[in-house]
């Protein structure tokens, strides 16, 4: 027997009545045979000829395949204005100065924690998906998805429908049969080759590398991206496709272990489908007032599925969720003038309750729901709030290890600091730097001079940070042992301020 | 034979999947084999392994590792980056051997990349005397503070760096602290010592006779540290008068000093370090804090 690839079996399956269940049990009994280790090592791949559907489902995935792809393709070549010291890329990973550029927003390297948050929330949306509907990700969003189905599209364009492509492959292949073959694959291989070329457009000026890109004159590290991903886009779209949720996905795994019997799945409702029969069989049944199932083993649903699964035996590792077979089946109950969603988004829970009599029900708030919702929400709102309230001017000490106090001529101790100036405005700076310390102490910066009225002031040029050096010296009567003290920098021009804290350390011996 | 397996040949019911018959306590395992390209790919990594053997470095035998038929080689290799990094680094570097002492500290630019340069030469050529923050020990000196034995402009620290003290070139420093046992009787070295703890305000032994001490003194040791103490940057006597002490300001300390002397050695550079680096060094000790205009 040919077994869906990672078939995962429902206990709540229609087939398995006690009677049947006992006939298993007895059949396992029998005893077991001798280890069989001469079997082949490998599974064959089963080719899957997935036939078009048009619906409700297939529109949505239209839908959303234009507009993720549409921002994929063409957001490098969103212009947006940030004067003329940064450049015009609207969403731009600028490694050479490193920066990254989101339209209004600019990340230094050091503030990478917002795209950690970004990558929570994106797993807590993640799981909310799961919660909610069980595997949206995988149906309509994922990558994998995504580009696989475009590239059915073009395979359908090119060799035709499941039949069409069927008969083909298996006749004797003509020429035509060839050339198809070889235009599908030319195709496959410029949206393959247009996708890595999207990709490094996102390092670097996009309309000045397109140009580069075509008189040869770019880096070779962008021909070198395009090349990998295209192989991968051709390769995992073309010739995996299924294989990747199968084999090679850890989402599905994860996914089985995160989801409850409340989420709502793409479910084949056997209370309504069971006994499976033919049109003219069904009249029979139900002229003799015996029950009859409204599936009537058309096979609608395996046909159409881009992973082959045949939805009618429960959750499978290898269903995607894309709402095809919901679309076919669909189809095929209005044609025959039957009730739609024989196949639908419900539940194992609500087909048990039907097949008792009682009403079915939707829970989406539950406990893991809510939870997850007032997490994305927290966890959003604190971003938003630390990238809203982030300073352009920031300032980092850190005191010197060895030697922490230095004894000078005179009998007073001094402490060095290294002090880093941020100035995150596209504009040069200047900061006045102070202390708020013990009493008699005063603050020098190496190589700088103070100016006439006595302030040490340093000059920080645009999107930069500067280093300096600091002496913080103390002569008093009084001996300090370790006091903090604060460091300020203040723009001299808008009087906007920071500060960063530390320690001053006396010495030891005194 | 594979008929007989045929015929044994044994199909989980609930699944329809084949078993490998294997079983263990009653649990029988499912036979669902790779996929065809995960095992190609699994052959694939192998033959790649061989591969890599033959190419690069690989087996150890008794003297040597076979070498590889691409010739590669983790030292040269090195080499190649360090090549890289000097070429890199050449501008600067062609700037920086170029600039005067004082032209490097008027550039801020010149002066971070100096800095930096002489970081990483501390830490690799003074660290293990002065401190990784030049912070010093008892007998090598403190580099951050303002008291210098041979002086802390940035020509002086030069100087020093460049041709050392006490260290057999014929331009470094020279002059040392010379041992006074035989010269001055041990009461003596006793008084002086009191006297010279006086002379920076540090508390003396009772009883202790300052005006001999003083004498003493200007008899044997005003000569280096001058007649009040202040020391001479040209012969590298110490400053007395100041609260920093090389050895420590204990009387027996200072007794022992004044008893068997002082010469410690700061070795020559020249010659060991190339001058931009020590341009890069003189810069970098300058900018501990201690540095004199």
């Amino acid at each position: 027997m040919n077994a869906p690839p990672g078939n995962t079996l429902s206990l709540n399956h229609p087939a398995l009545d006690a009677p049947a269940l006992a006939r298993l049990v007895a059949k396992a009994e029998v005893g077991a045979p001798p280890p069989d280790d001469d079997g082949p090592l490998y599974a064959p791949r089963r080719k899957i000829y997935p036939q078009s559907v048009h619906g409700t489902f297939r529109r949505i995935k239209w839908a959303l395949l234009l507009v993720t792809l549409g921002v994929y393709y063409f957001l490098p070549f969103v212009r947006w204005d940030r004067g003329p010291l940064a450049p015009h890329q609207a969403v731009l990973i600028d490694f050479p100065t490193r920066r990254f550029y989101f339209f209004f927003i600019e990340i230094w390297p050091q503030e990478v924690y917002y795209i950690t948050g970004l990558l929570i929330l994106a797993s807590l949306v993640l799981f909310l998906m799961n919660a909610v509907a069980g595997r949206l990700w995988c149906g309509y969003l994922c990558p994998q998805t995504v580009w696989t189905d475009l590239f059915f599209a073009i395979e359908r364009f090119i060799e035709g429908d499941r039949r069409e492509h069927m008969r083909r492959d298996r006749q004797k292949w003509t020429l035509e049969t060839w050339a198809r073959k070889g235009v599908k694959h030319f195709l496959w291989l410029m949206v393959a080759w247009w996708t890595g070329g999207a990709w490094v457009l996102y390092f670097a000026d996009a309309p000045t590398l397109v140009k580069n890109l075509a008189t040869f004159q770019a880096p070779f590290v962008a021909y070198a991206f395009i090349g990998i991903l295209t192989f991968t886009t051709y390769t995992l779209a073309g010739h995996m496709r299924e294989q990747v949720c199968v084999y090679m996905c850890p989402w599905p795994r994860i996914q089985a272990a995160l989801t409850d019997e409340y989420a709502l799945n793409v479910t084949y409702r056997y209370d309504r489908g069971e006994p499976r029969c033919a049109v003219s069989k069904a009249k029979e049944l139900h002229a003799r007032g015996e029950p009859a199932g409204d599936c009537t083993n058309c096979k609608q649903c395996v046909r159409v599925c881009p992973t082959g699964v045949d939805i009618r035996q429960g959750a499978d590792l290898a269903c995607i969720q894309c709402g095809l077979c919901i679309d076919a089946c669909d189809a095929m109950m209005k044609k025959l003038g039957r009730a739609t969603g024989l196949i639908g988004y419900d539940t194992d829970i609500n087909i048990k309750r039907r097949q008792e009599g009682k009403p079915g029900f939707v829970k989406i708030i539950r406990g893991r729901t809510v939870l997850y919702t007032a997490l994305i929400v927290v966890i959003g709102a604190v971003m938003l709030y630390t990238l809203a309230t982030r300073h352009d001017l920031l300032l980092a000490v850190i005191h010197d290890r060895n030697p922490l106090a230095v004894l000078l001529k005179d009998g007073s101790v001094r402490n060095g600091y290294t002090l880093r100036i941020i100035n995150k405005r596209l504009q040069q700076r200047e900061f006045e730097l102070s202390i708020a310390g013990p009493p008699h102490t005063r603050l020098a910066i190496v190589g700088t001079v103070p100016r006439e009225d006595g302030h040490l002031v340093v000059e920080v040029g645009p999107d930069q940070t500067r280093e300096v050096r600091a002496t913080v010296t103390h002569k008093g009567p009084e001996d300090v042992y370790m006091a903090p003290i604060t460091f300020y920098a203040t723009d001299t021009a808008s009087s906007e301020r920071t500060s960063a804290t530390d320690h001053f350390h006396g010495l030891e011996e005194h | 034979m594979a008929e007989e397996h045929q015929e044994h040949k044994e199909v989980d019911a609930l699944t329809g999947t084949p078993t490998t018959g294997h079983e263990w306590d009653g649990i029988h395992e499912l036979n669902t084999p790779l996929p065809r390209w995960w095992l190609w790919t699994f052959y694939l990594t192998i033959l790649f392994a061989v591969g890599y053997w033959v190419v690069y470095p690989a087996w150890p035998l008794v003297s040597k590792a076979t070498q590889g038929v691409f010739g590669w080689h983790a030292r040269s290799a090195v080499v190649v980056d360090i090549n890289q990094l000097k070429a890199l680094r050449g501008p600067m570097m062609a700037k920086l051997t170029k600039a005067s002492l004082a032209e490097i500290k008027a550039d801020p630019q010149l002066l971070d990349f100096a800095s930096a340069a002489g970081h990483a030469a501390f830490a690799d050529n003074c660290a293990p005397c002065h401190g990784a923050g030049g912070g010093g020990a008892t007998g090598y000196p403190n580099l951050n503070d303002d008291d210098w034995l041979w002086g802390g402009k940035l020509k002086q620290i030069e100087k020093t760096i460049e041709h050392g003290a006490r260290s057999g070139d014929d331009e470094g420093h020279q002059g040392n602290m010379p041992p006074f046992a035989g010269v001055l009787k041990p009461n003596e070295i006793s008084t002086v010592a009191d006297y010279v703890r006086s002379l920076s305000g540090l508390p003396t032994e009772q009883g202790a006779d300052l005006a001999a001490g003083k004498k003493i003194f200007e008899a044997n040791c005003a000569a280096c540290h001058g007649p009040e103490g202040k020391g001479n940057q040209e012969i590298g006597s110490a400053n007395l008068t100041d609260k920093i002490w090389l050895y420590g300001s204990a009387k027996a300390t200072i007794m022992d000093g004044v008893e068997h002397g002082h010469g410690g050695v700061m070795p020559s550079w020249e010659g060991r370090l190339s001058e931009p680096t020590i341009k890069a060094l003189t810069v970098y000790v300058w900018s501990f804090g201690g540095g004199v205009k």
